[in-house]
């Protein structure tokens, strides 16, 4: 199917009792959408993708990435990035340190300092490099949060009610520019949220889970 | 390497821990049913067992053993309960929590040292009240330190342990949703103790059942309090057990031996016993529940339940006061309540002896807390990333070498590691330390490793971040705090180890405890209070550091200040 992240005959139980059952595909810049109730299973997806499904769940069938199966490959070599509802900056680093972090490896300290210093001005918190993440507003976390993760690359975005802990007028800001930002770098984002705001504005294919 | 090695650590965490005990354990059977080929003897006979029963003072021995250690326990879970019953939330609990917490690493020693210099008859209260209150011109001569019953022993026990079992029910307490079952309680017209007792006592003291039965089996089978605050005529039984133990004869060995088992027999019986006693306790509770009495005196209880733990936080404080004052005393005489003049002389004559024996101290408490910290970050770190979780019955097994008395497998440790020839210097030493500091600092570490939102690693590792990373830049060092504060707990129960060091050193291991100990029966206060002094520091200074070093590390990182 190449370009883009696929979810092949995915079906994940808990148990023995089957619980999710996805079979899709999302192309470079296009957004899936999953909605469904809280306690449906959305997250339990997510972490199937991510390769972090917890013990007690059993999962069949296969992630793509780029036509590539990642299904067995460890957590961290998948190039699929995630956003959850809490930022989780680091919180014994700084905002810089915290880039650099996500920063993929390689090049001298200048080009890493001026490629985190870019992310930041891309988010409009230039400056902003040795601040500590404690003392930013909760709509400058998630900026750092999103540029930290775009800034390692990934070949995928998931999105875990990244919004939903956001008061309403910042909600619409940080996420449109979680997918003007994905966009730009044309990836495949795949969303779980019980919001249909966030569905109506992610503009694409929606898929609704829940007890049938 | 590590993805075939971190599966590994827990049983090896467990090895280390429980290995020792069971060695000693079985060490300590065969002599006891005269098997010793080192001396010649050939077992199985009851000769040591006969000889036991023989010693006149047996009955009486054990006796002490029994009530030392269950009044100790009675008293301070009744004290503790009451205290936190009547204050928790209130400015006054928190007052008494923070001066309490450091008491607990106060060492047993040290703080029955203290207690005698207090209460002695040429103590300090004496002092304090002579002779315009008691008329005294001289010490009287009262049998206050060591007294017969073993009353001062257990009043040494009970100051220690409050402060053990209030940070343990502070732990459970964030557990049992208290303060929502204390609303609802106190809205049904319940008085603060009795609404606490009957709401949430049970949900606590499930979740403390096994650091009660840690305090049962300690007071029961400690050596250097017993030594220091305990009777001699006859001493408790594991006072006995260590005489016999270091007398040269064979006989007396396999008569150790035997007592050691018979040791081992009194705590389990005790421990079932107290078992029982909790299934009377909650079926008359229940009874109680059922009757809607709304309160039974709560504000004498609280009242009186404060008064007991502010007094026993003043007699380890007040303790170490009278030590510091000692340390330094030149001529004091009865009944002045100062010296009349003040040396650093009592130091200078024990410098040299103290810098070897704190030298000996730090050196094992520093590789026994390393290696008891590394295997416990490593098993809960496997447990993370392999689901290798202790279960709750798996507790009872962390718990076990605190309970199982050190008096009944040390001796056959000894025993063991003599035949073995590996009785000399100090790694013997170490792993006997290990199997002790190993449960205190697991459990110190396990809490906040469990608490830790692993969605931080999801995201880290989506970051592209291998397990190893992972746990280096963002687990450890957002853990810092607890790791540097079970570190510290590691060090302070290493150094407070008495027997251990005695048994296992062969008496050629010489550190702070040991040496403070062994100045007990000689009543040179100066010296005693020098080494005493020492030893608390040496246990309390680890805790400092583990407070100060991450304030100053993340003094710019305002989301780990609370931590």
């Amino acid at each position: 199917m190449g370009e883009g992240l696929t979810l092949k005959d995915v079906a994940i139980a808990k148990d023995g009792v089957p619980l999710v059952a996805l079979d899709r595909h999302i192309g470079p810049g296009e957004v899936l959408t999953v909605m469904g109730p809280s306690g449906v299973g959305k997250s339990t997806l997510l972490a199937f993708v991510t390769g972090t499904l917890p013990s007690a769940f059993t999962a069949t069938g296969q992630v793509l990435l780029d036509g590539t199966d990642v299904t067995h490959a460890p957590p961290h070599r998948r190039g699929i990035g995630i956003l959850f509802q809490d930022d989780l900056l680091f919180p014994h680093l700084s905002v810089g340190q915290n880039l650099a972090f996500g920063l993929a490896p390689g090049g001298s300290r200048a080009a890493r300092r001026a490629q985190i210093e870019a992310a930041l001005e891309e988010v409009e918190l230039a400056g902003y490099a040795d601040r500590d993440p404690a003392t930013l507003s909760g709509g400058q976390k998630a900026r750092v949060a999103l540029m930290r993760m775009l800034l390692s690359e990934p070949r995928a975005l998931l999105l875990d009610e990244a919004f939903s802990r956001l008061d309403a007028a910042l909600r619409a800001q940080v996420r449109d520019l979680v997918f003007a930002r994905a966009q730009a770098r044309a990836l495949p984002i795949l969303m779980v949220t019980h919001d249909v705001e966030d569905a109506r504005a992610a503009d694409g294919a929606v898929v609704m889970l829940g007890r049938t | 390497m590590s993805r075939r090695f971190l599966p590994l650590l827990p049983a090896l965490t467990l090895i280390a821990m429980l290995g020792p005990m069971l060695a000693g354990l079985y060490g300590t059977i065969l002599p006891a049913f005269g098997h010793l080929p080192a001396a010649g003897r050939e077992g199985p006979s009851l000769e040591a067992f006969r000889a036991l029963a023989d010693w006149p003072g047996l009955p009486r021995a054990s006796t002490l053993s029994l009530s030392t250690g269950i009044v100790t326990t009675l008293l301070a879970l009744a004290i503790t309960m009451t205290l936190v019953a009547g204050w928790s939330g209130t400015r006054a609990f928190r007052v008494l929590e923070r001066a309490l917490s450091p008491l607990l690493s106060v060492p047993h020693a040290a703080a029955a040292f203290g207690l005698a210099f207090l209460i002695a008859p040429s103590g300090w209260v004496a002092r304090a009240t002579s002779p315009w209150l008691t008329g005294w011109e001289r010490p009287p001569d009262l049998l206050i330190v060591q007294d017969s019953w073993g009353l001062t022993m257990t009043a040494g026990l009970v100051i220690k342990e409050i402060p053990f079992l209030l940070l343990m029910t502070l732990a459970a307490l964030a557990q049992t949703d208290a303060a929502r079952a204390r609303a609802i309680s106190a809205a049904l017209g319940y008085g603060r103790v009795t609404g606490w007792f009957k709401t949430v006592f049970p949900r606590v003291y499930a979740q403390i059942r096994l650091p009660v039965y840690v305090v049962l089996a300690y007071g029961m089978s400690v050596v250097d309090v017993a030594v220091i605050l305990g009777p001699n005529t006859p001493s408790t039984l594991s006072v006995q057990i260590v005489r016999w133990m270091s007398e040269p004869d064979f006989d007396a060995r396999l008569l150790a031996n035997a007592a050691a088992l018979l040791q081992l027999a009194l705590v389990v019986g005790a421990l079932v016993t107290w078992r029982l006693g909790e299934i009377a306790i909650a079926w008359l509770g229940l009874r109680w529940v059922a009757r809607g009495g709304r309160s039974s005196g709560d504000a004498t209880l609280a009242g009186g339940a404060l008064v007991l733990s502010v007094t026993s936080a003043l007699a380890i404080g007040g303790g170490l006061a009278v030590l510091a004052v000692w340390s330094v005393a030149g001529f004091w005489g009865f009944p002045d309540p100062l010296p009349a003049s003040f040396t650093l002389g009592n130091w200078a004559r024990h410098a040299s002896g103290l810098n070897e024996a704190l030298g000996q101290t730090a050196v094992i408490a520093c590789v026994v807390t390393l290696a008891a910290v590394i295997l416990a970050i490593g098993c809960l770190e496997a447990e993370h990333r392999h689901g290798l979780r202790l279960t709750r019955r798996g507790m009872w097994l962390l718990y076990l070498p605190l309970i199982v008395p050190q008096t009944a497998f040390l001796p056959g440790l000894q025993t063991l590691l003599l035949n073995a020839n590996l009785d000399r210097g100090i790694w013997p030493v170490m792993l006997a330390h290990l199997v002790f500091v190993m449960p205190y600092v697991f459990l110190s570490l396990a809490d906040p490793f469990r608490a830790w939102d692993p969605r931080t690693a999801n995201v880290a590792a989506a970051l592209g971040a291998s397990p190893d990373r992972v746990l280096w830049q963002v687990r450890l060092p957002m853990l810092l705090r607890p790791v540097l504060t079970a570190a510290a707990v590691g060090l302070s129960v290493s150094v407070g180890q008495y027997l251990p060091t005695l048994l296992i050193g062969g008496g050629r291991v010489s550190t702070l405890t040991t040496e403070a100990v062994a100045l007990a029966s000689g009543g040179d206060r100066r010296a005693i209070a020098t080494y005493g002094l020492m030893q608390t520091a040496a246990a309390l200074l680890p805790f400092a550091l583990a407070l100060g070093l991450p304030a100053l590390m993340f003094r710019n990182r305002k989301g780990l200040q609370h931590g």
